[in-house]
This record gives structure tokens, C-alpha cells and sequence, in this order.
């Protein structure tokens, strides 16, 4: 028996679980290479400004990770009381990614916490940079694997049902499914655009709307811009992929994004626009762009919603979802671009105002991009929690206090996300660039005397 | 053995490995709140501060750990227990994020308030109350199964003595277990104060310790008979334990060997573990699922099997280290160190 009401709140709680997690969890994933690149830089350049950049970058860190943790853990026990004919199914095939998942967590907050409780206890400063190799590759590994199971759940493979049975699972090929190479790229690429966006956004905002003109946020916002044009890059490119893939395995999520309701050949392409009663208005058509977008050919035929039962269908508004995640992608790799090219070049248009506030918008509108698509990514999905095989209504739990849980989580997701922007903004204002600089020479002045 | 055997072994250890380690942080929180609360607070806080900050992830992990790895093995406890425990895990959950909360923004962040060390302290004390209602429900007698799910029926839980009794339990050991280990560390910081006042909590907690597991051993005749049985067959290894119980308190008593002492907790905590689980077996939920109906697939058994090999394989050395480094060094330990980034 389905309880209505408990997989309306459900759904919700996983969602606002997931979309919180996902904030903290990018940029667990992110920052640690960008610390690992702005200490790597600094080491090799003997340059104090790089060294102090990763240092201060971590401080930071282990404030979003501690939120990460506790949110992760929560959506880890939530994905059991919520949805637990889901992950007893699960259980049985897609197991054994979550499983080595831990495995990662482990190594990551095992050197994590050498890593921060070690700075300065090494001679060469190469040693302690080296602590921070398994941190970075435990938070990427730990994406991997939790997207893998994601990329089960939209292309599901690896057993049969055989009579309300499970025979023949084979974990491997189920790990190794059609939608896990775009999938995993695209979330890693992304996960490292958005974390060097947030950090190039805040030395934006030091450097040119507060008006300080130090070079240690100079190297900052050039150093981080760099990285974010070249992961931009790569997850325009990976994205592409991805719309390839959905194409070939899932088109009903790629015909209800584009609006594409005529299985046709020469299909064109809708940007933006509305929807008025079945009809597609506003919107700029590109003709054959969705043949050339779904399979490199303009004449390739594109399957449409026609071909799909209407109760199997996902939600139409994801199209708004793929055109904020598509625009903000190519707006930031265009931003990023012209800035770096900028500085070379010594454009006078880096300089001014309003550029600047682009710039301090980066980071936020690069998280935006990652909402907007996991967003569409998880609606263009239903009504299947597996695709094909189950929906998500048969898979929540029917538990009558779902609704009070949400509550609660919701009050604390409430306080975890304010907190950690105050203690954020508190620690940096305490303790400034500048002063610190100075607190270092004087340091160092001393050793020599 | 039997794969799944071995599966609710490896399982077992990790539960007994987070039983320990997040007993440590749980107790530590209270004493600290405690020592808050009576004005003798820069005693604890220091020695808490210096072993519990690099460690609550990898504490929190073996929580992790051991949840993935019972749906992985046991799937069919995610519809058992997925089904039933939506309100006391959400709420263990809020109550670990208050602890993760204070460790980010009160001890990184340094955000300091006397309200968050008390609150976080009493999360010590209801986190292992609430995570202990999962060994009280897998005795069986509050789970029902109606319209084809299980439902918790929580007037039996709440009016259960078996349940409080085992909550309690929960408490006691807790600040027993705690209070141990933290004498054994600020003696090795030679911090003498707060090595001084943890003893006299250890032994102060030591009574009501094994008074209420005795308890439970008597509650568990009324309450699941099978179960009972099964555990007086084992009473050689309850001796044991109370064997080792009594070691640690004469160290404590004579104030010699702390570090010995843990040791003897230990074994008397895992005596314990081990003859509990042993006379727990084959059950998982009392009557309800075995670990023979509940097992995974054959396949995804090997494969978490070779993971969890592998997986060992890189844990052990980097646990190794991290204890070598912040445990065992006598730099780091006494407060001559700091390197914090
Ligand atoms: C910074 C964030 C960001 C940016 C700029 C982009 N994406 Fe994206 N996209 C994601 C963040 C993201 C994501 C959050 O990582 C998703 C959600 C689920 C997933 O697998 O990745 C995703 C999913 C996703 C999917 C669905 C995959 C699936 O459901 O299997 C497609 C087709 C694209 N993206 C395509 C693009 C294209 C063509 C982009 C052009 C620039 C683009 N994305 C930019
Ligand atoms: C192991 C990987 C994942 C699992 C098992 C999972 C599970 C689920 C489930 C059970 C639902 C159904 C609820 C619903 O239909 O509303 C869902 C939907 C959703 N999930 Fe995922 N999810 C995974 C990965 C993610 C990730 C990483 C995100 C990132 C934020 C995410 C975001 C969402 C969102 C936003 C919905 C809402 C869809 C809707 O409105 O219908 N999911 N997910
Ligand atoms: C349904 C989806 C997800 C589940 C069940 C999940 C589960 C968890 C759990 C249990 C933790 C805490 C681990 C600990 O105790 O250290 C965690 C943290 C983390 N998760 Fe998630 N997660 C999900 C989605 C994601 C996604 C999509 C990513 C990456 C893109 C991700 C990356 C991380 C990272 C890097 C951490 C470590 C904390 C940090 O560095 O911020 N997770 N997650």
C-alpha cells in the first residue's frame, strides 16, 4: 500500500537533504585540489603569498567539510528510512560503490586531520603537502563512487528479475553502466569549476569591491580564474557528452528538457521560452540544432515524448533547469575568459565596476548551475527511482511522521547554513591577509635574530 | 566460515570499534559541559580539545561505516529497520550535526558560547540513548508487521523496562569508558589536575556501569526468553568480562598503570560484545530476520568481501599513523606542538 502523503514528504526531505549536501560536498571536493594546486605553486616559487593562500583556503575548509560531513551523514541514514524498498533492491546490486565510499570518507578524514594539525611541523615543506595528495583524492573518489551509484539509478544493469526474484547480479556491471563515464566526468569537472569560482569570488570581492590592493589577492583572483576557465572548459565539453548519452539511453529526460514532444529527424533546437498550453512560445528556435546537439548530425533523428507512455513521463519544467545550468556554464567560461585573457592583455574593462561585481558573482552563480542541474538531472528521472524498474512512489517508506522529521531538518539545515556563513566571514575579518603577512615577517625576523 | 558470518563480523567490529571511539567523544563532551557548568572548566577542556579535534571525522566514518555496510550486506535490514526507525535515527542524526556543528564553528571557528559546550555536552548523553533504541528493538516484541510493512509500536518501547534498561546501560558505559581513557591521556599530557579529577569520575561511574548491565540480564529472562537462554550458556565470558572490570578499577583504585587499565576495559567490553553478539545470533530482528534470510547475493558478498580487503589495506597504516601521531606523541600529547593550520 502506497502512503501518498509520506512520498510527497518524502521526496521533499531528500531534496532539501540532497540540495544542501550538494553545496558542502562540491566544494569538499573542489577546494582540496585548489590547496593543493596554490601550495604546490607556492612551493615552487619559493612564494610566501601561495603558501598563505593554501593555508588560509584551508581554514576555511575544514568549516565546509565539518558541515559536509554531518549533512552527508544524514542524507547516508536518510536514504534507508526514506526510501527502503529502494535500497533494499539497491542493496542487493549497487552495494558495493557505496560501500568502497566509506572506505574513502576514512582516508580523506584521516589525513585531513594530519593535514591540518601539521602545518608548520615539517622541515620540508614538500612532506606536508604530500598529507594532503590522499585528502584530495579521497574527496574526488568519494564523488566518484556515490555518482556511479547515482548513474545505477538512471541506467540501471547488472541482474534480472526473474519472477519478483534478483538472479544473475554482477556488482561490476553494475557499477560500470552506460551513464557512469559522463555522469562521474561531468560532476568532478563541475565540482572543480564551482570551488575555483567561490574561491575567485572572494578574492573579487577583496580585491576590488573593498578596495585593498594587496598582490596577495592579485596572484588569488588570477591563479583561481585560471582553474575556473579551464574545468569550465571541460565541463562545457563533458556536458556536451552527457547530452549525448541522454540521447542514446534516456531520451525521455533529453526530449522533456529540450521540449521535444515529435520523435523527428533534423530536430531544431529550443532556447529558453515558455510554455503555453502544450505550445512552445518565446523561444529562439535553432533549426537542426537539437540533431547536431543529441547525435553531431543535422539530420540524425531524435526521439521525442511521443514515443513514451504519459505516466511515464518526467515534469516539463526542467527545460527552465537545463537553460539556467547551460547559460550559467557558457557565461562563466565566457567571464572567466576574457578576464584572464584581460590581464594579459591589459584590458581596461577588468578594472571596472561592474565587472568586478561579475566577477564576486562567479562563485554563487557557478552553485546555482550545480542546483539547476541535479536538479534536472533527478526530476528528468521521474517517475522512476530506477529507471524502468522502480517508481519512486512504490519505493518510500509509509511511515506517518515523515512530515515532522522535515521539520526538524529543515530548522537545522536553517542554523548549519547560517552559522557557517557567520563563522566564515568572522574568522577572515578577524584575522586579515594583511595583518597576517606582517605577523609572519615579524616571525620570521625573529627566527633569524 | 560462512560468508555470512563473516559479513556480521566484520560489521561487529566496526560497531564495537565506534562504541568505543564515540564513547570517548560522547563522555569527553559531558565531562567538559560539566566541568562548564561547575566552574572547574579550563581542568577538562584542554586535554578534550587535544584528542577529540583531529579525530570526530574518523569517529563519525566507523558510524557510516557500519550503516553502508548492513545494507550491503544485510539489505533486507534496510526495509526492517529503514521502516521502523525514521523518528529515533532522524533524531540521532540532528543530534550528531549539533556535535559537528560545535566542532566547526566553536573549536575551528571559534565561535565560543557557554550554551553550545552545554548543549553539545547533553548530545553526548542523548545521541547513545537514542542509537541504543536499534539493540532494543532488535530484541523483538516492538516491531509488528501490519498492511504488509513493520511498524514500530513505540507505547511497548516507551513502556518497556528492558528498553530503559539497556538506555541506561547506554549512559553508564559511555561516561565509564570515557572517563578511563581520558585519565589514562591527561596523565600521559601530565596535565595531573585533570587526570586526578577523570579518575575520580571513572571510578565514580564504574558502580552504576555494571549495575545496569546486570540488569539487563535480568530483564532479557522476561523479555525474550530464546535470548536469555542463550546468554546464560555464555555466563564464562560475562565472568570474564566482570574479571577484567575488576583489574581496571583496583588500578584506578591504587592509581597506578592507566594505560593497562584502558586495556582491561577493553577486553571487558569486548567479553561482553562478543558474548552478546554470540547469543544474539542467528537473529538480526527478533523473530522477524535472520542473517541467513537477510544476506546479499552471493556475488555482491565476494565483492564487498575483496573491497573490505582492500579497503583494510589502506586504513590500516593511515589509522596507524594518525594514532602515532596525535596519540602516541609525546610532543603533540603534552601540549608542546600545536601546528594547527
Ligand atoms: C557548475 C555546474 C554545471 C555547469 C556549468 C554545467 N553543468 Fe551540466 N550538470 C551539472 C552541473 C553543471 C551537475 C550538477 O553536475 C549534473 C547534475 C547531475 C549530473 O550528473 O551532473 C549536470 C547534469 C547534466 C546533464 C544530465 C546528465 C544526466 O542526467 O545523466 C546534461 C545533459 C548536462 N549536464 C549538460 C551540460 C551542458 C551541455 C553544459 C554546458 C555548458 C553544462 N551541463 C554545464
Ligand atoms: C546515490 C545517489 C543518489 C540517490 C540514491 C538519490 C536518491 C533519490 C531519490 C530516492 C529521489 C526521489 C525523490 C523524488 O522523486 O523527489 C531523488 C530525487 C532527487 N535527488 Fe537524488 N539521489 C542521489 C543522488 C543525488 C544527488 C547527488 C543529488 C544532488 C543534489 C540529488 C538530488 C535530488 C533531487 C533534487 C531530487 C528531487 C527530484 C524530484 O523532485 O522529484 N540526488 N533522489
Ligand atoms: C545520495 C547521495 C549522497 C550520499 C548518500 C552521501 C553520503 C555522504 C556521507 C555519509 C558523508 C559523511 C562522511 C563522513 O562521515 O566523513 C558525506 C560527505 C561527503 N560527500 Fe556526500 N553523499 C552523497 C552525495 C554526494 C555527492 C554527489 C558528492 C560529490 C559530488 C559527495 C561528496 C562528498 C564529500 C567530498 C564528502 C566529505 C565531506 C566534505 O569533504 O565536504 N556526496 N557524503
Amino acid at each position: 500500500m502506497v502512503n501518498q502523503e509520506a512520498v510527497f514528504f518524502s521526496r521533499v526531505l531528500t531534496e532539501l537533504t540532497l540540495s544542501f549536501h550538494i553545496i558542502y560536498a562540491t566544494i569538499g571536493v573542489g577546494v582540496p585540489l585548489m590547496i593543493m594546486i596554490a601550495q604546490w605553486v607556492g612551493i615552487k616559487k619559493q612564494d610566501e603569498h601561495y603558501i598563505l593562500l593554501a593555508r588560509r583556503w584551508t581554514r576555511g575548509f575544514v568549516i565546509t567539510v565539518a558541515v559536509g560531513v554531518v549533512t552527508g551523514t544524514a542524507i547516508g541514514l536518510q536514504l534507508s528510512l526514506l526510501w527502503p524498498n529502494f535500497m533494499e533492491l539497491a542493496g542487493n546490486v549497487i552495494a558495493l560503490p557505496l560501500f568502497m565510499e566509506t572506505f574513502a570518507f576514512f582516508f580523506e578524514a584521516i589525513f585531513l586531520g594530519i593535514y591540518i594539525y601539521t602545518w608548520d611541523r615539517f622541515k620540508n615543506q614538500k612532506k606536508h603537502l604530500l598529507l594532503l595528495i590522499p585528502v584530495a583524492l579521497g574527496a574526488s573518489f568519494s564523488a566518484l563512487f556515490i555518482t556511479i551509484v547515482n548513474a545505477f539509478m538512471n541506467a540501471p544493469q547488472g541482474f534480472d528479475i526473474v519472477k519478483g526474484q534478483l538472479v544473475n547480479v554482477s556488482p561490476l556491471v553494475a557499477m560500470f553502466n552506460p551513464a557512469m563515464p559522463t555522469k562521474v566526468a561531468h560532476v568532478l569537472s563541475t565540482a572543480y569549476m564551482t570551488s575555483a569560482f567561490v574561491l575567485a569570488s572572494i578574492g573579487a570581492y577583496r580585491l576590488l569591491i573593498k578596495g585593498t590592493k594587496h598582490v596577495y589577492h592579485k596572484k588569488a583572483l588570477f591563479l583561481t580564474m585560471k582553474l575556473g576557465l579551464i574545468f569550465s572548459v571541460a565541463t562545457a565539453v563533458i556536458g556536451d557528452f552527457s547530452g549525448k548519452y541522454l540521447a542514446e539511453y534516456q531520451p525521455e529526460k533529453l526530449a522533456a528538457a529540450e521540449w521535444h514532444f515529435e520523435t523527428e529527424k533534423g530536430a531544431p533546437l529550443y532556447l529558453y521560452g515558455v510554455l503555453d498550453n502544450g505550445e512552445v512560445k518565446y523561444a529562439l528556435k535553432i533549426p537542426f540544432g537539437l540533431s547536431i546537439l543529441a547525435h553531431s548530425n543535422p539530420n540524425a533523428e531524435v526521439i521525442g515524448l511521443d514515443r513514451f507512455p504519459d505516466n511515464e513521463e518526467p515534469p516539463l519544467y526542467i527545460h527552465y533547469l537545463f537553460d539556467l545550468m547551460v547559460t550559467l556554464g557558457m557565461g562563466l567560461t565566457f567571464l572567466a575568459f576574457v578576464y584572464v585573457l584581460g590581464v594579459h592583455r591589459k584590458w581596461r574593462i577588468i578594472f571596472k565596476k561592474w565587472f568586478s561585481w561579475l566577477l564576486v558573482l562567479c562563485g554563487p552563480m557557478a552553485v546555482i548551475a550545480i542546483e539547476a542541474g541535479w536538479w534536472m538531472a533527478e526530476v528528468g528521472r521521474q517517475p522512476w527511482i530506477l529507471r524502468g524498474i522502480m517508481r519512486t512512489s512504490e519505493a518510500a517508506t509509509g511511515s506517518g511522521q515523515v512530515d515532522t522529521m522535515l521539520m526538524l531538518f529543515s530548522l537545522l539545515y536553517l542554523i548549519l547554513g547560517i552559522g557557517s556563513i557567520l563563522v566564515l566571514i568572522r574568522m577572515f575579518r578577524k584575522n586579515p591577509v594583511e595583518q597576517e603577512l606582517a605577523d609572519r615577517d615579524a616571525e620570521r625576523a625573529g627566527d633569524l635574530k | 566460515m560462512t560468508l555470512e558470518i563473516l559479513g556480521i563480523t566484520v560489521l561487529g567490529v566496526f560497531l564495537f570499534g565506534y562504541i568505543i571511539v564515540a564513547s570517548i567523544d560522547f563522555g569527553a563532551g559531558f565531562f567538559n559541559a560539566f566541568s562548564v557548568v561547575t566552574g572547574k572548566e579550563h581542568i577538562l577542556t584542554r586535554v578534550i580539545q587535544r584528542y577529540l579535534s583531529p579525530v570526530w571525522e574518523v569517529t563519525n566514518v566507523f558510524l557510516v561505516f557500519f550503516f553502508v555496510g548492513m545494507v550491503g550486506f544485510f539489505p533486507k535490514t534496510a526495509y526492517y529497520y529503514g521502516s521502523t526507525l525514521l523518528v529515533p535515527a532522524s533524531i540521532a542524526t540532528i543530534l550528531l550535526a549539533i556535535r559537528g556543528a560545535y566542532y566547526a564553528f566553536t573549536i575551528y571557528g571559534g565561535l565560543k558560547y557557554r550554551r553550545y559546550t552545554i548543549l553539545y555536552g547533553l548530545t553526548g548523553l542523548f545521541i547513545p540513548a537514542s542509537l541504543s533504541i536499534v539493540l532494543v528493538i532488535s530484541e523483538g516484541g516492538f516491531v509488528t508487521i501490519r498492511n504488509g510493512g513493520p511498524e514500530l509500536d513505540y507505547w511497548v518501547l516507551f513502556t518497556s523496562p528492558l528498553a530503559w534498561s539497556i538506555v541506561v546501560l547506554s549512559l553508564t558505559s559511555v561516561l565509564y569508558i570515557s572517563a578511563v581513557f581520558l585519565t589514562w591521556y591527561a596523565q600521559k599530557a601530565k596535565d595531573y589536575n585533570a587526570a586526578n579529577l577523570l579518575r575520580k569520575y571513572a571510578l565514580a561511574w564504574a558502580g552504576p556501569a555494571i549495575i545496569t548491565a546486570s540488569g539487563i540480564i535480568v530483564e532479557m529472562r522476561t523479555h525474550n526468553p530464546e535470548h536469555y537462554e542463550r546468554l546464560l550458556d555464555l555466563w564464562w565470558m560475562f565472568g570474564l568480562s566482570v574479571l577484567f572490570f575488576a583489574g581496571t578499577v583496583y588500578l584506578l583504585w591504587r592509581r597506578i598503570a592507566y594505560g593497562f587499565a584502558f586495556v582491561l576495559l577493553a577486553g571487558q567490553f569486548t567479553a561482553a560484545f562478543l558474548a552478546y553478539g554470540i547469543s544474539h545470533y542467528p537473529y538480526l530482528l527478533y523473530p522477524y530476520l535472520t542473517i541467513y534470510d537477510g544476506f546479499t547475493n552471493k556475488a555482491m558478498a565476494t565483492a564487498l568481501v575483496t573491497a573490505f580487503i582492500a579497503g583494510l589495506c589502506l586504513l590500516i597504516p593511515s589509522l596507524y599513523l594518525l594514532l602515532k601521531l596525535f596519540l602516541f606523541n609525546k610532543d603533540y600529547v603534552q601540549g608542546n606542538r600545536n601546528d594547527h593550520v
